[in-house]
């Protein structure tokens, strides 16, 4: 369904995104960047210099309170408790059956405070399911509105960060948070991504937006910095190997089959959705989400049948064409004899059979990844005046 | 937007130029701006008969595979095996290394029904860009 573009949301940058050319495109009703110029060119940007993505479409949603940790851990699959203040935590949000809800990072800024971050397409069904979980004194707030995310990905992020933000940049490890006061009580800088390439997310109220904007784009331009539509995001997200809510994951995947069983932890008593997960654990997989290449041929799109002799055995719900390994990629579940890694599945596009491998996730492996520090996160970062 | 005069035109932007007895096709500045990164062109086999206005190849680009309808009827007489190797050879040169394929047409009268560049041009403005 397309919207009239007067029906659109629209973030803080949307006139930036005007004024810059872009493409535009309905996503889950907001009007925004599908690519500035190119691509495969804002792609490599990212892998290679710096990408700035504004993501404000995200949902932005603070769990607050004495029983914010207590909330938390009954409502995601990840011990929250083991997350450290100025810490996050990749994890994913059940439902009683242990169908997967929502994937959010959690990004813990206090003893008792969280910001957690939701896919805009979940981010009214997200809301009401936290509020109805909640628990004794804590205060589920959705501050989505008058606030911004910008991504800044690629190798060169750190440096230029580090130079028009605060040296201490430098000193955060990957999914450490720090909070940024001179830009508001709830604004913060976190070493996270959705790329597979190093890079970190600003959490700012709008009116810092456009001048971060400005600044990183005009600061990095020496560098190759260059704005990167929600095209790219998607290229640069799948040879990361990195699931999409909606395409590889909704409330029918249990977290084993799409592979993400690493963000659940069993340990815990007690979390929505554990005792359907204690069943499921018990039986054989129906499916698993794997990874696959073509050495050449078209793009693998959501939908298509995988086969092997002659028989369906699976289905794509991701693919691209990697512009970093100049091969098409996939990602889908299939049944569980044939997810293998080296097994050789068809892939039939327009009546042509085209071989496609099972190979390891992620497809790119990344640049080496700062290992998480000791504990700087509680320190605050601020702009020099 | 570059619409050269020479050439002949269809309302689904491929562009048609008679050389000697074959029709050569690609598709316009305006078409391949739109469909921006080209990384896959499937090319039909020489000897397969094609029919006007029907699909003849296909373009994918990173987000989405589109149809090439042939501007005439007839036969496929040659295919550009280079815009196969490189796909990207359509973004960089729609009208000349980028060209797809030519076609051995059955009735010649088809090219004169085909959109001059002037109102080709036209169209272009008529539409909601």
């Amino acid at each position: 369904m397309t919207l009239p573009a007067a029906a659109m949301q629209k973030t803080a940058l949307h006139e930036r995104h005007r004024r810059l050319g872009a493409k535009m495109t309905e996503f889950h009703g907001w009007d925004m960047p599908l690519y500035y110029t190119s691509i495969l060119e804002e792609h490599k940007a990212v892998r290679e210099a710096l990408g700035l993505f504004d993501v404000s479409h995200m949902g932005q949603v603070l769990v607050t309170g004495p029983d914010a940790t207590a909330t938390l851990n009954e409502l995601v699959v990840s011990d929250i408790a083991h997350v450290g203040v100025g810490r996050a935590c990749y994890t994913l949000m059940l439902n009683e059956q242990g169908g997967i809800l929502d994937d959010l990072i959690v990004y813990r800024t206090g003893e008792d405070g969280y910001l957690v971050i939701v896919n805009c397409g979940n981010r009214a069904s997200d809301l009401a399911w936290l509020t109805a979980h909640r628990r004794g004194q804590t205060v589920i707030n959705d501050i989505s509105s008058g606030r911004s995310i910008l991504a800044v990905q690629g190798p060169r992020a750190c440096r230029l960060l580090e130079q028009l933000l605060d040296a201490r940049v430098t000193s955060l490890g990957r999914f450490d948070v720090a909070p940024m006061r001179t830009m508001g009580p709830d604004a913060c800088i976190a070493r996270t991504g959705y790329t597979g390439s190093d890079g970190f997310e600003l959490f700012v109220p709008d009116q810092h937006a456009q001048r971060l904007w400005d600044l990183i784009l005009s600061s990095g331009q020496p560098v190759g910095a260059r704005p990167v539509g929600l095209g790219a995001r998607d290229t640069l997200r799948v040879e990361a190997g990195l699931r999409l809510y909606g395409t590889d994951m909704d409330a029918a995947t249990n977290p084993f089959e799409v592979g993400l069983d690493w963000t659940v932890a069993m340990s815990k008593p007690s979390f929505i959705g554990r005792e359907a997960l204690l069943a499921q654990k018990a039986q054989p997989l129906a499916r698993k989400f794997v990874g696959f290449e073509l050495a050449q041929g078209p793009v693998p799109r959501e939908g298509m049948e995988l086969t092997s002799q002659d028989r369906r055995v699976g289905t794509v719900t991701s693919g691209t064409f990697s512009p970093t390994l100049g091969k098409p990629l996939g990602l889908g579940y299939v049944e569980p004899a044939c997810a293998a890694l080296g097994t050789t599945l068809v892939l039939t596009v327009r009546a042509q059979r085209y071989p496609a491998t099972v190979v390891r996730l992620p497809f790119w492996k990344g640049d080496a990844k700062p290992a998480a520090l000791a504990s700087p996160a509680a320190s605050t970062l601020e702009r020099p005046s | 937007m570059q619409i050269p005069s020479e050439l002949c035109y269809t309302k689904t932007h491929e562009w048609a130029r008679r050389d000697g007895q074959e029709i050569v096709v690609g598709i316009t500045a305006h078409a391949q701006e739109e469909l921006r990164d080209v990384v896959f062109v499937e090319l039909p086999k020489a000897g397969k008969p094609v029919k006007q206005a029907e699909p003849a190849a296909v373009i994918e680009s990173v987000k989405a595979a589109f149809d090439i309808y042939a501007p005439v009827s007839g036969a496929i007489s040659r295919v550009n095996d280079a815009v196969v190797k490189s796909p990207q050879l359509v973004n960089q040169d729609c009208y000349g290394g980028g060209w797809l394929f030519a076609i051995t047409p059955g009735n010649a009268e088809e090219l004169t029904a085909l959109m001059s560049a002037e109102e080709y041009a036209k169209q272009l403005q008529a539409q909601p860009h």
